[in-house]
């Protein structure tokens, strides 16, 4: 799970993080005494979106005065902004961050993460901020120090001494990025953060470390034990469809596509998006309805797909294991009946009762290509989807 | 013989009682697995499923002499139930919950350095062993004893890979899902390197998705190590990058765990890449 810029800051500070003051701002009234608040400007005003590579497409923008601050808020609040990041609809701006601004000396990235290839969290440092790190990996990977920590010994002093070293720091600011370590595992440890990253860390003409950006990612199999961080979330910075998927506990994911897909299995629901683009078609969306599915789920999914006006055809592809096809068949029939579908639907079924299945498709009245192989499904609905 | 089970195991549940645990050991004990007990704390003494209830591991591991457990616990007491099965000295855990929090999987970790204990998962089918022991949430029915290792990062690919080689009249000889969670027990590289010294085993299918970076590894691996046939096949060449699909660890990020990526990887070390998930069972019968 995302959360805002803002909301990170918050929890900064909770955990000794030092950050720039600021304020909130959801409308330009708001802005400009936020601004007055922070007293000497300029000011610098940021879109709060849940996406990076905001400064580059006016998502970050530095005020001079009041008036400036005013004119800014104004084209930002209401509209939405695209970045590299986010996809040609881009993200909603609906409030804006407005920070005082420091004299950079340096700026440094530093990350905390899960890594899974050493099973370990780790501290990702550099001296080249403010940068995207995986084009400082590529192009100098000798500027890029990584660290990782023993869960039983938790973070220590030389690991922090060494980031430190690395960054070419005075001794007067070790002490100073310790504490921003510190910090930072303690709060990936109390809240479940599975990423926390601080791109730049600026070092300001008096020597002071400050956060300038801040960005956290928790781990959604923790967020349910986390009530604080769960009302983080916001809807508006995600997509409607994902965001009805999840109230019925689907997994679903937007893509551009035409081919609405309906699977049970993570790994088989990417299978089948995949054979749909082997055989020139382009899936719509990415749809896992899980192991034990029932007749509900089967239904709220059907809706879900077809409440996607570009989607032409759609493959439901059951591998019935513990879930029995004939199960899965009569759900399909009575989601149809519900949602009054028009677009061709080709099911394959497999599995525990799938001629049962099979048969019960046949026999209704509805148009469904009923395929017993998935390979003549995926060119059939291809075909349907290319006539539509 | 075959891998990491086979109809000399005994095996205790961990969540027996639970819904999950109850119908998936009826499964087990129908399908013949040595199903010799069961773990729910405060539960100890009563009589579950024919077979004796334990409040430890410790107690259940002393009393039947099982090696093996599979859990069933949900997932904010699973990391909690595998540390306990390894301190019992359950020397096989095969983890079928999904959700836990990736945190308390590194500790997991950390805490079987330095022992010999097998995990497999979390969130996977399990591991079955045709005709002989069957733990996990697989449907019995579509194995076939045989030849065939399948490992495997997805259950419903693993069932379409156990359903093809079945089809083929190839059989299997031991099917293990590594699980879909970033942070796990037994990789690629384990699982085939045991395929490997197997007799049974004759041809390997591994099934890999985006995300992280083991099924390059495992090419490297098989390169080096595995003359048996190998038929690979990578699921999420058309995920977008950034998007969890589904699995906890079938995520892109920086440009990196691409299927195109893997796929390259493992046609490098000369192996046979499957386009289609059904062209698993026909690739590998081809090998013979």
């Amino acid at each position: 799970m995302n959360i805002h810029e803002y909301q990170a800051k918050q929890l900064f500070k909770a955990f000794d993080i030092a950050t720039p003051d600021s304020q909130l701002a959801t409308s330009v009234t708001e802005a400009i005494n936020a601004a007055k608040l922070l007293k000497e400007s300029p000011w610098i005003i940021k879109a709060q979106v849940h996406a990076g590579g905001r400064g580059k497409v006016g998502g970050v923008k530095l005020a001079k005065t009041l008036a400036e601050v005013e004119e800014i808020t104004q084209q930002m609040l209401g509209s939405r902004l695209v970045t590299k990041q986010t996809g040609n609809e881009g993200l909603p701006i609906e409030s804006v961050l407005v920070e005082k601004t420091s004299i950079i000396k340096r700026e440094f990235y530093l990350s905390l993460l899960v890594d899974r290839g050493s099973e370990r969290v780790i501290f990702i440092a550099s001296s080249e901020g403010g940068m995207n790190i995986e084009t400082v990996a590529d192009s100098t990977p000798e500027k890029i120090i990584s660290l990782n920590i023993h869960p039983a010994a938790g973070l220590q002093g030389y690991q922090c001494r060494k980031i430190a070293f690395a960054l070419g720091l005075q001794k007067s600011q070790f002490k100073a990025l310790e504490t921003i370590m510190r910090g930072m595992y303690q709060l990936m440890l109390a809240k479940d953060a599975s990423q926390i990253e601080i791109n730049p860390l600026i070092e300001t003409d008096t020597g002071d470390l400050l956060a300038i950006d801040a960005k956290i990612n928790f781990d959604d199999n923790a967020v349910a034990t986390h009530s604080d961080i769960a009302v983080l979330k916001d809807p508006s910075q995600e997509d409607d469809k994902e965001n009805e998927a999840a109230k019925f506990d689907l997994n679903y994911i937007s893509l551009e596509g035409n081919i609405g897909c309906m699977v049970n299995g993570a790994g088989l629901a990417m299978a089948t998006m995949d054979l749909v683009k082997l055989k020139g078609g382009r899936p719509a969306n990415f749809l896992d309805v899980g192991g034990g599915t029932t007749t509900e789920k089967v239904t709220e999914a059907f809706k879900l797909i077809l409440s996607d006006k570009q989607v032409k055809a759609m493959l439901v592809n059951i591998f019935g294991g513990i879930v029995k096809c004939d199960v899965i068949a009569q759900g399909i029939l009575t989601a149809i009946e519900q949602v009054k579908v028009e677009i061709p639907i080709v099911v394959r079924l497999e599995g525990t009762n799938a001629s049962e299945g099979r048969l019960l498709l046949s026999q209704s009245k509805m148009e469904i290509v009923a395929a017993d192989d998935l390979e003549a499904a995926a060119e059939k609905v291809v075909s349907l989807a290319e006539v539509a | 013989m075959s891998i990491l089970i086979n109809q000399q195991t005994k095996v205790i549940c961990q969540g027996f009682t639970g819904k999950h645990g109850t119908f998936h050991s009826e499964q087990a004990i129908i399908y013949g697995t040595q199903l010799v007990g069961g773990v729910t704390p405060n539960r100890g003494g009563q009589t579950h499923l024919g077979l004796p209830v334990f409040n430890t591991v410790e107690e259940a591991v002393k009393t039947t002499g099982a090696t093996a457990s599979m859990l069933y616990v949900p997932p904010f007491f699973a990391a909690d139930a595998i540390l306990e099965a390894i301190d019992a000295g359950i020397t096989l855990i095969i983890c079928i919950t999904e959700g836990i929090p990736v945190l308390q999987m590194l500790n997991v970790k950390a805490a079987m350095q330095g022992t010999d204990v097998l995990l497999v998962g979390p969130n996977c089918p399990g591991v079955i062993t045709p005709g002989e022991c069957k733990i996990g949430i697989m449907p019995a029915y579509i194995h076939q004893q045989g030849s065939i290792g399948i490992v495997s990062r997805s259950g419903t690919l693993t069932y379409e890979a156990v359903a093809q080689t079945t089809a083929q009249g190839l059989g299997q000889s031991t099917c293990v899902g590594i699980g879909g969670d970033p942070i796990h027990g037994m990789n690629f590289i384990d699982v085939i390197s045991r395929f490997q010294e197997d007799e049974q085993t004759k041809g390997i299918v591994m099934v890999g998705e985006i995300g992280g970076s083991e099924e390059e590894e495992a090419g490297e691996y098989i390169k080096a190590h595995v003359d048996k046939p190998v038929v690979a096949y990578i699921a999420g060449q058309t995920a977008p990058a950034g998007k969890r699909m589904g699995h906890a660890g079938a995520i892109i990020t920086g440009g990196q765990g691409t299927a195109a990526g893997k796929i390259a990887a493992l046609k490098a070390a000369n192996i046979n890449v499957v386009q289609s998930p059904t062209q698993i069972g026909e690739a590998m019968k081809a090998c013979f």
